[in-house]
């Protein structure tokens, strides 16, 4: 069994509730952390090595340590719990079962921070998960977790939860901060980053909810020994939402150790493909990151078992690897169609772009066109370089990484299913009868970058 | 006396200036002038917070800066980055730019109407340039493009929803320069658009500058609207005694008759002063206004092709950095069978007609 550090309690009964959590042992870590200064926790959290989960991995004491600190100047902590990636359900999971953990972590990062108002935003559509957050935030503030002068500390704090309005852009930090606001949530220009001028202009730490959990237990067992968990620069626990043609979908804590084969096969965790067929393809990290083909899921390029960590899914960059992303881990068994599965994703992002600037405004929607056309037997052979052409004209010109995230997905389709694409076309009647099957992912096709 | 204030060195396209800090890349390119200022289809220096968004002002920055001299990954928007002492930046010296240019044109151009023979801002238009130094002829698009309903912004302004490229100008303008915005951005991605919420007119004694800061067709005046084409007339600056602008403008004439007024525009196409709707959409009599004489047409453009008296064209950088000229410097006369250089479009009394030419 592998450690649990965020779930383990989350399916007491009663859990939901304070008295629970704290007879559990809740609020421990914001008593320890009240004793420390605000730099030490900070510390803790950077010898932790947590990385943020919200999917860029990156360093989260690093990115508390980044924040400006200007004398008389407010400073925020906002928690992103807008979680819209497809895909990805862990945040909510986490929510809706143990939701005073990520109000114990919020009282914690903020005293790190020195944040005296903080917020959380959470997804429009999240609507029954406000109530429960919200019932949280007050049984706390009664039992003086929240308030001024918490528990004698002298630190005071207020958490706010705001609701969006059904926009996955509000998920990038700067469209979320712009929303917060109360203004269209267009993502920033950077810089300035958040951390020097965030909400209302102030110096701003976003993180994802699961990264402020996480924060509990390391003030808890010390961010060293958290740091013992996992391998390399993947520390700690992560939760993964499993879904797809697998036999047990659902949310899953893994300690960073385990192969990307046992988590697929054993029954501990996704229990295997549903219905006895074979696995084909694999978006370890939600939809935004590259699609993997099972060969190069199972085993890197290399020839090394792949593990369920930040390095091991990266590991061949874009050509055989793909990330860790946010957890999202979509597994497609051999009836699935790569091509309606990319167009599916396109479709997305077109609808979710803001339209702040052209290549993704533009590109995204043109891109949705041409996969329309090659699932509906209507492709051309030349719109599968025309395609390769758009994504690779969006990549990396784009305000914000939602342009990146719509493009990785097609590029990443056809550097791997490329001859499905091309069956499409030249099998203009069958494709609508009939799936490829599995791709030819004993050998992978050759990139075409 | 003030200290003297250290200046950064930065190097555009093998040209070396020095610029203030603070200074953006773009503005240090325009500095240097010509080609090597990157198209800026929505930055706009008078509007602060604009830029960023269309793309087409991307360049790569090949060395950070003296102190830091790693390049920067990806190509960054020159309008909303400034220089660094000592920074390398490559715009059209580099294959990466023009042809990320190239792709943001086309990106641009997919689901315009490319109604030029219609519109009102052809002639003049930031798009019709920017294509036609950096795009390409055909399209590779083949689906239907996106339209709009044409919608009327009260009795001065037209919007043609069709056109628009999302610069947000025309936000920032109702914003910065009028005291209430009643228009804006709805819905998102490629089903934006610019609209009124609730109210259906826009008016605001400065509104009337959305037209002028639009770089398309897509905001136009409905006092000129399709009453002539902008190369058959003839810019003179004029001022007036104003109360609520600085009354600063340029009358276009086509005989005796003034057809519009307009802000008087830089070489970037942008406007000097604000002007106000009682200069721009009422005032379009001579005696209106103290005539000033030509204006000096120092933007390459369709306009800049036309026979005008005071055309002073921007100075070249391309022929010594690429050593061939700018496409859009292409003069009119020299290819087309109708035209003669002889004949001043703007002294023809009436619609220009292929008779004027055969004289
Ligand atoms: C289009 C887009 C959507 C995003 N959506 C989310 C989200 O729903 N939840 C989240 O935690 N981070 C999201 N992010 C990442 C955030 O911008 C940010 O990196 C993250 O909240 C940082 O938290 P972390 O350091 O704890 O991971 C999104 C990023 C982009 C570009
Ligand atoms: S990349 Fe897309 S979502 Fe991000 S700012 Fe640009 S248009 Fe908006
Ligand atoms: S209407 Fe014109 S100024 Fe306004 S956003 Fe569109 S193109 Fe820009
Ligand atoms: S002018 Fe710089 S991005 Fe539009």
């Amino acid at each position: 069994m592998g450690r649990k550090l965020l779930l383990e309690k989350a399916h007491i009964e009663g859990i939901r509730y304070y008295d629970t959590y704290r007879r559990e042992g809740g609020y421990a870590a914001v008593e320890k952390a009240l004793k420390m200064t605000p730099d030490e926790v900070t510390d803790q959290v950077k010898k932790s090595g947590l990385r943020g989960r919200g999917g860029a991995g990156f360093p989260t004491g690093m990115k508390w340590s980044f924040l400006a600190k200007p004398e008389g100047v407010p400073r925020y902590l906002v928690c992103n719990a807008d979680e819209s990636e497809p895909g990805t359900f862990k945040d909510r999971y986490l929510m809706e079962h143990i939701p005073h953990l990520l109000i114990e972590g919020l009282i914690v990062s903020s005293y790190a921070l020195g944040s005296n108002r903080t917020y959380i935003y959470i997804r429009g559509e999240y609507a029954w998960i406000v109530d429960i957050l919200e019932q949280a935030v007050a049984e706390a503030k009664k039992n003086g977790w929240l308030g001024n002068n918490i528990k004698g500390s002298g630190f005071n704090l207020e958490i706010y939860v705001h609701r969006g309005a059904g926009a996955y852009i509000c998920g990038e930090e700067t469209a979320l901060i712009e929303s917060l606001e109360g203004k269209r949530g267009n993502p920033r220009i950077k810089p300035p980053f958040p951390a020097v001028k965030g909400l209302w202009d102030c110096p701003t730490v976003v993180n994802n909810v699961e990264t402020l959990a996480a924060v509990v237990p390391i003030i808890n067992m010390g961010g060293e020994e958290y740091a013992k968990i996992g391998v390399g620069k993947s520390t700690g626990t992560k939760l993964i939402s499993a879904c797809g043609n697998i036999n047990k979908p659902g949310v899953y804590e893994i300690d960073m150790t385990i192969s990307v084969e046992e988590f697929i096969y054993s029954d501990e965790y996704c229990g295997g493909i549903a219905n006895g067929k074979r696995l084909k393809a694999c978006i370890p990290g939600g939809s935004s990151v590259p699609i993997l083909p099972a060969n190069l899921l199972l085993k890197t390029a290399k020839g090394e078992t792949r593990m369920m960590n930040y390095e091991s899914l990266a590991d061949g960059g874009f050509q055989t690897g793909s990330m860790m992303g946010s957890g999202g881990f979509i597994v497609l068994d051999e009836d699935q169609c790569v091509v309606r599965h990319t167009l599916t994703l396109a479709r997305f992002y077109r609808h979710e772009s803001c339209g702040q600037c052209s290549p993704c405004r533009e590109g995204t929607g043109w891109m949705e066109k041409i996969l329309k056309n090659i699932e509906y037997g209507k492709g051309k052979m030349s719109d599968i370089d025309l395609l390769w052409d758009i994504q690779r004209r969006i990549e990396g010109n784009t305000i914000c990484p939602l342009g990146d995230a719509a493009a990785w997905p097609v590029a990443a389709a056809i550097r791997h299913f490329r001859d499905e694409f091309e069956w499409h076309v030249t099998n203009r009647e069958e494709c609508l009868k009939r799936n490829y099957g599995l791709a030819n992912y004993a050998e992978p096709i050759k990139a075409t970058a | 006396m003030a200290e003297e204030k250290k200046l950064f060195k930065v190097t555009i396209d093998n040209i070396t200036i020095e610029v203030e800090p603070g200074t953006t890349i773009l503005n240090a390119a325009r500095m240097i002038g010509g080609d090597v200022a990157p198209p800026a289809m929505c930055y706009y220096s008078k509007l602060k917070g604009s830029g960023g968004k269309c793309r087409t002002c991307l360049v790569e920055v090949a060395q950070g800066s003296t102190a830091d001299p790693r390049p920067m990954p990806k190509l960054v928007a020159s309008c909303r980055t400034n220089v660094m002492d000592g920074m390398v930046v490559k715009n059209i010296t580099s294959e990466r730019v023009l042809d990320a240019r190239n792709g943001v044109v086309e990106f641009l151009l997919i689901n315009h109407p490319l109604d030029c023979p219609i519109c009102d801002q052809a002639g003049e238009c930031h798009l019709q340039d920017l294509s036609y130094e950096h795009g390409k002829a055909g399209t590779r698009y083949e689906f239907q493009r996106r339209t709009f309903e044409k919608h009327d912004l009260g009795p001065y302004i037209q919007l043609h929803m069709t056109r628009c490229i999302l610069c947000y100008r025309c936000v920032y303008v109702a914003d910065q320069v009028t005291n209430k915005r009643v228009h804006g951005v709805l819905d998102r991605g490629d089903h934006a658009e610019i609209a009124t919420y609730i109210e259906k007119a826009l008016d605001n004694d400065f509104i009337g500058n959305v037209i002028d800061v639009c770089p398309v067709g897509a905001l136009t005046d409905k006092t000129f609207r399709f009453k002539n084409r902008v190369w058959f007339l003839k810019p003179v600056d004029a001022h007036r005694d104003c109360p609520k602008c600085a009354g600063k403008v340029t009358l276009w004439y086509r005989g005796d008759e003034v057809f519009r007024v307009t802000g008087r525009k830089d070489q970037w196409g942008e406007v000097h002063d604000w002007i106000c709707n009682e200069c721009r959409f009422e005032k379009k009599k001579t005696s209106d206004w103290v005539i000033e004489g030509p204006t000096r047409v120092s933007r390459h453009s369709v306009i800049s092709a036309n026979h005008y008296v005071n055309v002073a064209k921007p100075e070249e950088k391309l022929p010594q950095i690429m050593g061939r000229p700018p496409k859009i410097t292409l003069n009119i006369h020299d290819i087309s069978d109708v035209n003669k250089p002889e004949i001043h479009l703007s002294e023809l009394p009436g619609p220009a007609h292929s008779d004027d030419f055969n004289k």
